[in-house]
């Protein structure tokens, strides 16, 4: 099990406990603001965009290629942008802070 | 070959030099095949603009047959963000359960009715009722309204033999100013009364803007979805044993809809207005000239994806464009991903075997390639599970 903080773009934050599955489907199935997860988590959509906390980016590890291609295009990433489509959850990300990225 | 194959036309050029060329009614496009620099010019609305005449991102060009400005399709940023924030909310009401369960229901209705028929041909009497039927919910009109977009036919822009048929395009633009007349005379809580009402930026939106939404709406949305279901149709009549996965392992069923739309591509480019002299895979490009974006190729890049050309169902990184990419990205992506989802879902649960008995292929001539879209009509056999 993983507790997982998502903080909104106006500032809320959310805690969830998650055990399986993606961080993004967490965050969809709780209806965290901001986070859609519209192609259902195959890393095409890009609209579960977050800036990991700069504390926790051992925690999550690094973005593949592929991944990292979706984000280069993205206005609002930064070196600390996942999309979290592509982290799944393990006892290694307990604590885990993300703050949601701003979208058009 | 197998019938319900799509093969990739552009692989051999997409290697060798990355970009294609075709022309369209004089006014040539250069044709991006590769995925990584399609999103990089899909980003660059600077350059590769949507802005431009109405109709001339559209491949055939339509500046011949249309005037209006379709909205937010054809406006660049920043207009077009305002735009956008209007409209997304109403087409994401496909996640609404009240929406699924019309919808479960709908498709449930005509996989039953093509069940009990003898044979079918899956793009008039099945693609095109359950498209036309399910636009209804999209629209928030009467179900009965569909039997008018039924009685068009399969095309609204398009007609066998030739790239642009302006009396048939008249027929829809003729059809929407008059529902926009009777909304404006009785608003009630439908797409077009929502755009009369609204405003972006202080304004009302014109009566020409809303249409230019509501021709998007149409139009955007029919070919595509129409394709999508016939060629799922052809996919599962050569593989039964996909219906036999998609029912014992339901949870695969988002990332078949998205593997099944990738391999379809079922809009195989999109034009941009080139607003300067610029260079795409170290070709030079002129100003005021066109490009494309061919999803279809990008989604075939063997760069990116394994074994582009099987169907892998389950396929679990899968970053294709089939929906377009960055801000014009499709704006009816939700509710056609719904369909998809759940006609996929019904297909499984209800049929266990389907027979092609007769078809013919959809053949896009674009220059030097030629590209199998879908099927023009199809005839099959449904067997009940």
């Amino acid at each position: 099990m993983a507790k997982i903080t998502f903080i909104t773009t106006d500032d809320k934050t959310i805690t969830l406990e998650g055990t399986t599955g993606s961080v993004m489907q967490l965050a969809v199935d709780n209806s965290v603001p901001g986070i859609d997860g519209d192609c259902g988590g195959v890393c095409s959509c890009a609209t579960c965009h977050v800036h990991v906390d700069p504390d926790h980016l051992e925690k999550t590890g690094e973005a593949s290629e592929i991944e990292e291609d979706m984000l280069d295009l993205n206005d609002y990433s930064n070196e600390r942008s996942r999309l979290c489509c592509q982290l799944e959850i393990t006892e290694k990300l307990d604590g885990l802070v993300l703050q949601v990225a701003e979208s058009d | 070959m197998e019938k319900s194959e799509l093969p990739d036309p552009f692989k051999e050029v997409r290697e060798l030099k990355g970009y294609g060329e075709m022309d369209d009614q004089n006014d040539p496009v250069t044709m991006i095949l590769g995925l990584k620099n399609l999103r990089k010019c899909a980003h660059n609305w600077k350059t590769f603009q949507s802005g431009a005449e109405p109709g001339r991102i559209v491949i055939p060009s339509e500046v011949n047959i249309r005037d209006t400005r379709q909205i937010p399709f054809e406006v660049d940023p920043p207009e077009h963000k305002d735009f956008r924030a209007l409209v997304d909310p109403w087409f994401k009401r496909p996640l609404e359960e009240a929406y699924k369960a019309t919808l479960t229901q709908q498709i449930n209705d005509i996989v039953d009715e093509v069940l009990a028929q003898d044979t079918v041909e899956v793009v008039s009497e099945f693609a095109l009722r359950l498209q036309s039927r399910a636009l209804t919910l999209l629209l928030n009109i009467p179900y009965e309204e569909s039997e008018t977009w039924i009685s068009w036919g399969t095309h609204v822009f398009r007609s066998e033999g030739e790239a642009l048929d302006g009396d048939k395009a008249n027929i829809l633009y003729d059809y929407i100013d008059e529902k926009i007349t009777e909304a404006i005379e009785k608003p009630g809580d439908d797409l077009y009364s929502m755009l009369l009402a609204a405003q972006v930026n202080g304004k009302k939106l014109t009566r020409e803007e809303v249409k230019g939404v509501m021709i998007l709406t149409f139009a955007g949305g029919r070919d595509t979805v129409i394709n999508t279901i016939t060629n799922s149709v052809a996919y599962f009549a050569e593989h039964p044993e996909s219906l036999d996965r998609l029912l014992a392992e339901p949870e695969i069923t988002t990332k078949a809809v998205e593997e099944l739309i990738r391999y379809f591509s079922p809009l195989t480019q999109m034009g941009r207005v080139v607003t300067e002299d610029t260079e795409v895979c170290e070709h030079a490009i002129k100003e005021d000239t066109r490009i494309s974006l061919c999803w279809a190729s990008a989604n075939r890049d063997e760069k990116v994806f394994e074994n582009p050309n099987d169907i892998v169902l389950d396929r679990k990184v899968n970053p294709h464009v089939a929906f377009g990419f960055s801000h014009h990205n499709c704006l009816g992506a939700t509710h056609a991903r719904q369909i998809t989802n759940i006609l996929l879902t019904t297909l499984a649960k209800k049929v266990k075997s389907i027979d092609i008995i007769d078809y013919n292929e959809n053949i896009e001539e674009l220059g030097e390639f030629k590209r199998k879209v879908g099927f023009n009509n199809l005839t099959v056999k449904f067997h009940k599970r």
